[in-house]
């Protein structure tokens, strides 16, 4: 046990540093295995968990939104906000009801986005974090509510607000109630933004429809997962009407990046610092306050 | 009053036989100067913008336009903005903040355009940017959905004071062939979506999502015009009447109630 504890913290730190090629993919026979869809590698779920989701070849896969805490936060500092925020089912879908149900008993959460307050690098900040294990993260009512609640509270604490993006759009068995969700984060980004608090975004694989085009490309700084599908239409869709073959790496982090609409990739393996330097530099010395 | 079906009402929002953003400028408006280019990429015809008067005062008017035959289809990519569209938009609504004028939107777009480049210049981003900035516009603005409120398309030029929908004019999250198509593999069953979307201007106003109706009985002919001109003149009289911080808190509190579960 003891060994096995000495090999996970050295890979762990050996990723962190940059060694990521040379580490062999060892695990006991017995243990479940994930296969890394780059490298075509199996690895084990104890290796994967503790390499925070990321195959030795670079590989990101999707993590929970639990698991993104524990990824972040400062120990013992996360602390949530308005998780009794449901929806009202708006427009009573057919089906949806059922869907929700399942769902909860599948995802073990109840909403698609988690929020609170945490502290990363020491600096206290809001975060929410999408879950795409609850219909793939889309935005109804719920989330909407949870997400402007979440900016009306950095803006009345002045915190800055910290954003995992992860999401197929808005969800559309709440109709046009989804739809004014975007609007409505906008609005409380807008506010927070004017008040010169600071909005950090992370887009993880995948980010789409509705949430990009509104809270997700409100950032004053974008980050993205390396490799992670981030875009407005889908690309089926696009790939369907225009009749066109898709350039290579449409719509990845990347392209973004080269687009322009992205400040930076950020890899699991730097991307904690990265948060919390950038939340440094626009606290002033406000955590010692704190 | 209007006993087609939520579908029916989608064949007739989309039907190339009524008025589309131009004709509604032509007839509300007088002196209109049309303004080109966002002034970073290009000029998007799918947006038709520019300064006019309405009952003798200067007003910011921005429509989507889908064109009234083939070649005009062409011309405005068939009412699809690019991201180029939405920037131009928001440069007239930052002019009309300058100025002093309150804006008219005139939403009628299947969605925003779906393509490669839209992909490359950002369309998630333009909306986006439209969606808060319009939150904060320091001047009046009322949108009318004429014909379809396709989505993130049609929403990014209407955060406004007021929202008004043509009778059967459609507001909608996704259109309902994409909808039965996703759930449930079947875009034949699009009247199933319309009709469980609530997508009608009916619906909207039923679930308190917009301020006003506004009947077609006379669509396209000289009364209808009038009549909705007097509607707006009355209703940018009040708006411009108010002090700006209070109409700003308005237009916030409209889209923050929406799904709130306080109130």
């Amino acid at each position: 046990m003891a060994a096995f504890l000495k090999f996970l913290f050295q890979s762990r730190n050996e990723l962190e540093s940059g060694g990521r090629n040379s580490l062999p993919v060892q695990g006991d026979a017995s243990e479940p295995e994930k296969v890394c869809p780059n490298c075509h590698k199996s690895i084990p779920l104890s290796r994967l968990w503790a390499n925070e989701n990321t195959c030795s070849c670079g590989y990101h896969f999707r993590m929970s939104a639990l698991q993104r805490i524990a990824y972040i936060a400062d120990e013992d500092s996360f602390s949530e906000m308005f998780s009794d925020v449901s929806t009202q089912d708006p427009i009573h879908f057919p089906g949806y009801q059922k869907k929700l149900e399942l769902t909860r008993i599948s995802s073990k959460e109840d909403e698609a986005v988690i929020c609170g307050t945490v502290r990363i690098g020491g600096v206290k900040c809001c975060i929410f974090i999408m879950e795409q294990y609850f219909m793939m993260g889309s935005m109804g009512t719920a989330v909407g509510e949870r997400i402007t609640r979440t900016f009306e509270y950095a803006s009345e604490h002045r915190l800055p607000v910290v954003g995992y993006t992860v999401s197929g759009g808005a969800r559309m068995q709440e109709g046009l109630f989804s739809l004014m969700q975007m609007a409505k984060t906008s609005g409380a980004v807008k506010r927070h933004s004017d008040l010169g608090l600071f909005y950090l975004v992370i887009l993880t694989d995948p980010t789409t429809g509705g949430v990009t085009a509104s809270f997700a490309m409100e950032g004053d700084v974008i980050l993205a997962e390396p490799g992670a599908t981030v875009g407005f239409a889908g690309a089926r869709v696009i790939e369907q009407t225009t009749r066109k073959t898709l350039p290579k790496g449409f719509q990845t982090a990347e392209f973004l990046l080269d687009h322009g609409f992205v400040d930076a990739i950020a890899p699991r393996t730097v991307q904690k610092e990265m948060i919390a330097s950038l939340l440094k530099l626009h606290s002033a010395g406000e955590e010692d306050e704190q | 009053m209007n006993s087609n079906t939520a579908y029916e009402k989608v064949k007739i929002a989309r039907s190339n036989k009524r008025p589309t953003a131009v004709d509604y400028i032509d007839n509300l408006l007088t002196d209109f100067i049309e303004l080109h280019g966002d002034r970073r990429f290009a000029d998007d015809g799918a947006i038709v913008g520019g300064i006019a008067r309405l009952d003798g005062k200067p007003i910011t008017v921005i429509g989507i336009e889908k064109g009234r035959n083939t070649k005009e289809r062409m011309q405005h990519s068939f009412g699809s903005p690019n991201p180029e569209g939405y920037r131009k938009a928001l440069r007239l609504m930052k002019q009309a903040e300058k100025f002093h004028r309150p804006v008219l939107c005139l939403v009628d777009t299947s969605g925003a355009y779906c393509g490669i480049g839209a992909e490359e210049r950002g369309q998630g981003q333009a909306i986006a940017e439209n969606l808060m900035e319009m939150m904060t516009l320091k001047t009046p603005a009322i949108s009318i959905v004429i014909g379809e409120g396709g989505s993130g398309g049609a929403l990014a030029l209407s955060v406004s004071d007021r929202v008004w929908m043509m009778e059967n004019s459609i507001y909608s999250v996704i259109s309902p062939e994409g909808c039965a198509s996703i759930l449930w593999k079947d875009s034949a069953k699009a009247a199933d979506a319309a009709e469980n979307l609530q997508l009608t201007a009916q619906d909207s106003m039923t679930n308190g999502l917009i301020e006003k109706i506004i009947p077609e009985e006379k669509i396209g002919e000289v009364e209808f015009y009038a009549s909705l001109k007097q509607q707006l003149i009355d209703e940018f009289s009040v708006l411009c009447e108010m002090d700006i911080t209070e109409l700003l808190e308005q237009r916030y509190q409209r889209f923050r109630k929406i799904g709130s579960t306080e109130l």
